[in-house]
């Protein structure tokens, strides 16, 4: 519920610049920007196909925008235009190394499924962050507890539900002692009685200071947790508030729509 | 069955020609399965042609043809690019060699079909929570990709292995003394080769059922985390 305040430029932790992405001849993003300071919670919202998921997307690289600037603690991720003539990345170590930065939780959980609920998450530790493994396994501990998934650490992910293998991929996301994480969805994929569980975990993050970009239907969160809401209309932003303010007076004749059609 | 006995040792050497030729070839059919799936997988459309050409033509040539041409036809080759460039005398192309690297290549081509519906099969959410995470393309391989498509791969795997142990008798034709040329001349010297046929269909027998039971396994040890139907 914090105001977006005024920081200085070093606050900065995830800046983003006219992001534009086309797939063949539509244009899916037509120049989206956001700035993430730190401890800030920005909740996107929009309707399926305003082009929220494929923006996350583009932050850790996993779409390539077709132009744009991101920044992830005052670094640019080197682009270039490739001999083809695609824009795409330039340093591929930089991009692992950014991405480790940028924890993202997936809609469908994604987690490895040959791997235990704890091999699942020191696996970035002990391989990206080259952690040793017996420092690995205690952090892990303390963030399955932290998610409420000790017990179930020695799980493979088909023998769990959803609800436990979300809060597991978040686990594994928090392992990674990210600077910015990003949630795709986190709840869209799950029965409605495993939705709680999962929003409370990520309200906690909220709550304890971390800086996310929580792509989400569920308006209630966005409203109580956000410090900033950012809404999307066929590839561009069409308001962005703070969440109190969008909610009860929208500017936007597209926002109000949207809000009405999701309270039913 | 005495006579099974007294050419024991005949009958031992060409099984072991015949294990270690479908042991190498299946090394090298996985290599170049391995080159040819991610050939076929590949965002470069040059690489994706190559990848295909290879499957297609491979699938479509009788082995016995490609045999028969990789070792004659190669040696014909080698001799005349020796002759030519005068860098080398004639050349006599060994028949185990040839005998690998053509069972390593038709197979090659079957294990590339293998392993691409394999990879494929692995849903593509767990290679970009890999990427996601900051490993690099060959971290993600040997962590996420390797260990499942290993499972997704074995009923196919296992069919090739079986198809490529039973085509190792083709390098008879070539002159290789495999199992089954060394029990065709001793069952036709002896007139008995029905006896000596007999003695081969079991000892193909045994191969197959101790495979069968290293690959079994396998399977298991890849099981790991399946939900087990």
């Amino acid at each position: 519920m914090a105001q977006p305040q005024a920081k200085p430029e070093a606050d900065l932790s995830l800046q983003v610049q006219d992001l534009h992405k086309s797939y063949g001849k539509v244009e899916v993003l037509k120049g989206v920007s956001l700035e993430a300071r730190q401890g800030d919670v920005i909740s996107m919202l929009g309707s399926s196909g305003s082009g929220k998921s494929t923006f996350l997307r583009c932050l850790n690289l996993l779409e390539t925008p077709n132009s744009g600037t991101v920044t992830v603690h005052g670094e640019d991720i080197k682009m270039a235009t490739d001999r083809h003539g695609v824009f795409k990345p330039s340093d591929a170590k930089q991009v692992e190394r950014i991405r480790a930065r940028l924890a993202m939780v997936f809609q469908s959980f994604n987690l490895w499924s040959h791997m235990t609920v704890l091999e699942n998450v020191i696996a970035g530790p002990i391989h990206v962050l080259k952690q040793p493994r017996a420092e690995a396994i205690e952090k892990a501990k303390a963030v399955l507890e932290r998610v409420g998934m000790y017990d179930r650490r020695d799980y493979y992910p088909s023998h769990i539900s959803g609800g436990q293998q979300q809060r597991a991929a978040i686990a594994r996301a928090l392992a990674m002692e990210p600077e910015v994480m990003l949630f795709d969805e986190p709840t869209s994929a799950l029965d409605p009685e495993l939705v709680g569980e999962v929003l409370k975990v990520i309200r906690s993050l909220a709550d304890e200071g971390r800086t996310m970009i929580v792509v989400t239907h569920e308006m209630g969160f966005a409203r109580d947790v956000s410090s900033e809401v950012i809404f999307l209309h066929q590839g561009l932003v069409e308001e962005q508030g703070a969440p109190d303010k969008m909610f009860t007076n929208p500017n936007s004749a597209r926002f109000k729509e949207f809000l009405s059609n999701t309270r039913n | 069955m005495g006579l099974i006995f007294e050419y024991r040792q005949i009958l031992i050497e060409g099984t072991i020609v015949t294990i270690s030729l479908a042991v190498l070839s299946l090394l090298l059919s996985v290599g170049f399965g391995l080159l040819g799936a991610f050939a076929k997988l590949s965002p470069s459309r040059g690489l994706r042609r190559i990848g295909n050409r290879y499957t297609t033509f491979v699938r479509s040539v009788p082995e016995l043809v490609l045999m028969m041409l990789i070792f004659y036809g190669g040696q014909a080759l080698l001799n005349d690019i020796g002759q030519a460039t005068g860098l080398w005398g004639y050349v006599d192309v060994n028949q185990f060699i040839a005998g690998v690297l053509t069972l390593g290549f038709i197979f090659g081509a079957y294990m590339a079909e293998t392993f691409r519906g394999a990879i494929l099969a692995i849903p593509r959410g767990q290679i970009e929570a890999a990427l996601s995470v900051g490993m690099s393309a060959r971290q993600v391989f040997t962590l996420v990709t390797w260990p499942q498509m290993v499972r997704y791969a074995l009923p196919s795997f296992t069919n090739n292995w079986l198809v490529l142990v039973k085509a190792t008798a083709l390098v008879s034709v070539i002159g290789l003394h495999d199992l089954v040329w060394n029990a065709f001349s001793a069952g036709r010297s002896n007139h008995a080769l029905f006896t000596f046929m007999f003695a081969v269909l079991v000892i193909y027998l045994i191969i197959t059922a101790v495979s069968d039971g290293a690959l079994r396994w396998v399977d298991r040890k890849y099981s790991v985390g399946e939900r087990k139907a």
